[in-house]
């Protein structure tokens, strides 16, 4: 199953081959034009009908992770994060080291060993160790090395009423959506742009777009969800099975107007549920993208993900199928030629 | 209001609730009350004994397992351990007691000398302490007001009884209420199995105590409790699955019993065969006389009927009519059966 | 059985306080083979007996490991499916953030904590830890088929593997105290090979999590002569100073304090240096947090022991032990059970 394959895989931002490589394998046969770039990009081309706007579809395969600083006489291996992690998820969670997948844990000092203001505090992470159960610094060092790639261990796991538990679906799901788009459309020129490195700073987004150039851009995410109940309504980003998300703005774009008033009229005219993303927080490779060279005009669309960037982030079946559907339909008027006429 | 169950027709009697709820007695001064309750179940029952610490136990004979009702007679109450020189009495808590609560509210002592609780000043009303109250009597001088009370002597708050159609206000339905179920459960029973210990015991506020003596003497086989719980159905009430009047409710769990999963199972399907609401109690705090009773000797299998409650320890309790009927019918219904564990 | 794949099938089933019921085919399958009898008393403890040889004076050791796990309680069903819970048993809120569980109902289902995510927190909150009471589980489906599968009271467990990591060491949820049922199972299996006087108790307590409950029970029926509770103990790890702690792979900690019995205790450590068994020292001057409390203040009094397995990061659900320590824990239980043999009393006067 491609999700499961691709969100169980490790990718760590700086550190993404294994899901490069799966990425790979799925679509090579599809494309007309494969590459990896300077800095790991994988960036693909599709050729179909001409068009006067170039077109370049976008999913950033990295996932935020942790990475070995240090180890301690004792075989403690000190770590630091990489991308946006709330230091809270971390207490008492199993996690894979290096490309053997070494399994370590990160505990907790017993509550009954905690004072009283340390009960209701956060541990700070130079606090927190992993335990891969040696001894001492020479056992620890046959297994792991400092500079390793950290990423937790989480299963991929179907539930409820078609929902999906895993890692990464901040972006695996955007690439999973990718890899249908360039196996599924015929006859439609885009790029295919696997990116590396979005989540410490949008990285590969501007070096691949100043390699492509593209006049438009739509950026496949995961993004935030957060939709329970005792929350004011006007506080929720986005609702899971309400559909997928176009941005308005966020902290590096201010979405075209234009561009997504026409995605949203397609989602209408094809019966496909959406929603808007409430939130003006976080960011995006549509930062770099839409001001790299002469600028170009983004939309970003988003599966929404409860608990995103933890171990156990949560999507709906429902919308990620209603995503592809927005996405092939967007592509058919764009294969009709007239697409955006005019940038605002 | 009434409900007409089968061939059980149970009728709310607010007169002996009332009087229940009246009737002084505080934990450790339970005598009253233990009276009032022995005079009204005299003629329904086999036996009947005082014990040591003051437990009334009466007992409906039968065949089978020995099984103990549990439903406590003490209510919350204020200690006076000083009168000033102006007449004015310092006291402490009998049981869990709210400064907040208690700040102006009417007391009544035993022989029915009436006080109010009035406070100290303070720049800070949210740091208020029991220890910042004190009962004023009305009293001119310290003589005076020892001719009215002693030290020792226990308060309660004055009781009012209220109702309407489907609830009760009062204070004391913690557990008047409880004890309430008991009583009309004694004189309606027809066709109990097994051999019926109904115990009104005593001290339960300050730590179950006539529970676990009572349990020891009688050493029952299983052991169903009655009490009060809170309700989750007031604005912005921290999360609690049991409200008013949507039935009498079945203990999961409190602070002092995990209530023994079969016979749990045994009264849900009771309450479902006989289509009697019921909800299901996980009670963050708190305990209940089966806390102490399931831990006696070798141990019994316990479990609580719950009647949910607002405001509790509060000078104006309210309980729904209808889940209180349905509490009594629950328990009524649970010692038809064989309780089979 | 190996002790480990026993270990490992307690670990994976799940024994919340009050729900204990449902590992008891588990123990009873794996003890029948060493146990003259097995019962079930009213509680739900489980008693596992070995007669001993020529016990002449009826001697009686109870030994008492608990078999129940921390776990969470469905508090309410909310409106849209998600569900409110609080605990049973010690739990440390930080230990609940990002986790996968599964909600024992009518069927196990699966669900995730839901937290809020960092973009959206203030700067403030990101130091603070949530109160069980603001965090939601969510199981992905609407309220009303919800309530097919569940109910408030169901319990909930943290959904974790057991796992071995390096140098015998394993990892998983309820190794506290699923390594003492191991102890005593380990131990049994000696026993069945090593004489001994004293009829033996083996007791796999229930709800010791909230209140040391199944023990008061269990000891108030078999009235033993000795007592001895077998638990975890703290072990040592960077954060936590070295006297609070026992460490990882150089055996039990033998308990000393109040509740334990200075003379039996002696007796515990000639018996591990007669047989060079490794231990170590725990103090703990007036209670020691397990059922020993309460079996020592049982009745009128009994004497009473209690062994420590070191564990690192308690009442998280990556609890880590060293497979060694509940081999050496389990030696020193039989030896020492097998050199109680002579009339008592010259060993339990003071």
């Amino acid at each position: 199953m491609l999700l499961k394959k691709l969100t169980e895989a490790s990718g760590v931002s700086g550190h993404e081959r294994e899901v490069r490589n799966i990425i790979i394998d799925e679509i090579k046969d599809y494309v007309d034009d494969l590459k990896v770039d300077k800095l790991g990009n994988l960036i693909v081309f599709k050729k179909g009908k001409e068009n006067p706007k170039k077109l370049m579809i976008t999913a950033h395969m990295d996932e935020v992770g942790l990475m070995v600083i240090d180890i301690d006489d004792k075989g403690y291996i000190k770590f630091t994060t990489v991308g946006g992690i709330d230091k809270r998820i971390l207490i008492s969670k199993p996690v894979l080291i290096g490309d053997k997948k070494v399994p370590g844990v990160i505990g907790s000092k017993p509550m009954h060993l905690q004072k009283k203001e340390e009960r209701d505090r956060a541990i700070e992470i130079d606090s927190l160790y992993i335990d891969i159960g040696v001894d001492s610094k020479e056992e620890a060092l046959k297994f792991v090395n400092i500079g390793d790639y950290i990423s937790f261990d989480s299963k991929y796991t179907e539930f409820g009423d078609n929902l999906i538990k895993a890692k990464a679906l901040d972006n695996r799901v955007g690439c999973s959506l990718l890899i249908e788009l360039i196996k599924e459309i015929e006859d439609v020129s885009f790029y295919g742009v696997f990116t590396v490195m979005e989540e410490i700073g949008l990285k590969g987004a501007g070096p691949a777009a100043y390699n492509v150039d593209p006049d438009i851009c739509i950026v496949l995410e995961g993004t935030l969800c957060y939709d329970v109940p005792q929350i004011d309504t006007h506080l929720i980003p986005t609702r899971l099975n309400n559909g997928p998300a176009i941005s308005l703005i966020d902290r590096t774009t201010i979405f075209n107007k234009t561009l997504r008033e026409k995605i949203a009229e397609i989602a209408r005219s094809n019966g496909i549920p959406y929603q808007y993303r409430k939130s003006s927080m976080g960011g995006n490779d549509s930062g770099k993208i839409h001001v790299t060279k002469e600028g170009s005009i983004t939309a970003t669309i988003s599966v929404p993900c409860r608990n995103i960037h933890s171990p156990t982030s949560v999507m709906s079946k429902k919308d990620y199928e209603n995503t592809l559907r927005l996405l092939k339909a967007i592509l058919n008027e764009y294969k009709k030629g007239e697409f955006i006429s005019g940038i605002q | 209001m009434n409900i007409k169950r089968g061939n059980l027709l149970v009728e709310f009697n607010s007169k002996l609730l009332k009087e229940l709820v009246t009737t002084y007695g505080p934990s450790g001064n339970e005598t009253n009350i233990c009276n009032y309750i022995k005079e009204q179940i005299k003629n329904y029952v086999d036996e009947i004994t005082v014990d040591n610490l003051g437990n009334l136990i009466a007992r409906k004979k039968g065949n089978g397992k020995k099984i103990m009702i549990a439903a406590h007679m003490d209510q919350i109450g204020l200690m006076i351990t000083d009168i000033d020189e102006n007449g004015f009495l310092r006291f402490t808590n009998i049981g869990g007691v709210s400064p907040f609560v208690s700040l102006n509210q009417h007391v009544i002592f035993e022989n029915g000398v009436l006080g109010i609780i009035a406070m100290e000043p303070m720049d800070d009303i949210s740091k208020l302490k029991l220890s910042n109250l004190f009962i004023d009597i009305g009293v001119k001088n310290k003589k005076e007001a020892e001719s009215l009370v002693n030290i020792g002597d226990v308060c309660v708050y004055l009781p009012h009884y209220n109702e309407n159609e489907n609830t009760v206000f009062t204070s004391a339905l913690d557990d008047r209420i409880g004890c309430y179920v008991a009583i009309e459960t004694i004189k309606n029973i027809k066709n109990y199995k097994n051999d019926l210990y109904f115990v009104f015991t005593v001290q339960e506020e300050v730590g179950l105590r006539g529970a676990k003596t009572s349990a020891y003497k009688i050493n029952p086989d299983i052991c169903i409790a009655l009490d009060v719980t809170g309700s989750g159905d007031t604005p912005k009430a921290k999360t609690f699955a049991v409200g008013l009047h949507k039935g009498t409710a079945i203990k999961v769990k409190d602070n002092s019993i995990l209530t023994h999963p079969k016979l749990r199972n045994i009264m849900i399907n009771v309450a479902k065969e006989n289509n009697i609401a019921y909800q299901l109690e996980v009670l963050e705090y708190g305990g209940t006389d089966s806390g102490a009773v399931h831990l006696t000797r070798e141990g019994v299998p316990s479990g609580v009927i719950s009647i949910p409650t607002r405001y509790v320890h509060s000078t104006t309790e309210m309980v729904s009519k209808k889940d209180v009927l349905d509490s009594i019918k629950l328990l009524v219904k649970l010692l038809e059966n064989d309780l089979d564990i | 059985m190996d002790t480990k794949e026993f270990l490992k099938k307690l670990c994976t089933g799940y024994s919340v306080s009050g729900h204990e019921y449902s590992i008891e085919e588990t123990i009873k399958l794996g003890f029948k083979k060493y146990a003259d009898n097995i019962n079930v008393d009213k509680l739900g403890n489980i008693i596992i007996i070995k007669k001993g040889q020529n016990n002449i004076s009826k001697l009686k050791i109870m030994i008492a490991a608990h078999m129940d796990e921390i776990g969470l309680i469905v508090k309410s069903i909310e409106k849209n499916g998600f569900i409110k819970f609080t605990n049973v048993g010690g739990i440390d809120p930080k230990t609940i953030i990002g986790q996968e569980v599964i909600v024992h109902g009518e069927k196990p289902l699966f669900g995730v904590v839901v937290s809020k995510p960092p973009h959206l927190q203030e700067a403030s909150e990101s130091e603070k830890v949530p109160k069980l009471e603001d965090l939601y589980i969510d199981l992905g489906y609407d309220s009303e088929k919800l309530k097919e599968y569940i109910s408030v009271g169901d319990v909930i467990t943290i959904n974790r593997e057991f796992k071995e990591l390096k140098n015998d060491k394993v990892t998983g949820k309820s190794l506290d105290n699923k390594a003492g049922i191991a102890v005593m199972y380990e131990s049994l299996k000696i026993l069945n090979k090593t004489k001994h006087k004293a009829d033996l108790y083996f007791v796999c307590t229930v709800q010791e999590e909230v209140g040391l409950r199944g023990a008061c029970t269990s000891t108030y029926s078999i009235n033993p002569d000795i007592g001895i509770a077998i638990d975890v103990g703290f072990g040592s790890t960077p954060e936590l100073p070295k006297y609070e702690t026992i460490d990882l792979g150089k055996g039990p900690g033998i308990t000393i304090g109040g509740t334990i019995h200075p003379k039996l205790r002696e007796k515990m450590v000639e018996v591990a240096k007669e047989y060079n068994i490794p231990f170590q020292y725990e103090v703990s001057p007036s209670s020691t947090g397990t059922d020993a409390d309460v079996i020592q203040l049982t009745r009128e009094g009994i004497p009473t022991l209690c062994l420590s397995i070191p564990l690192r990061y308690m009442h998280t659900s990556v609890e880590v032990v060293n497979i060694k320590d509940i081999e050496n824990t389990a030696k020193l239980l039989a030896f020492f059970i097998a050199s109680i043999s002579e009339n008592l009393e010259g060993l339990l006067c003071y």
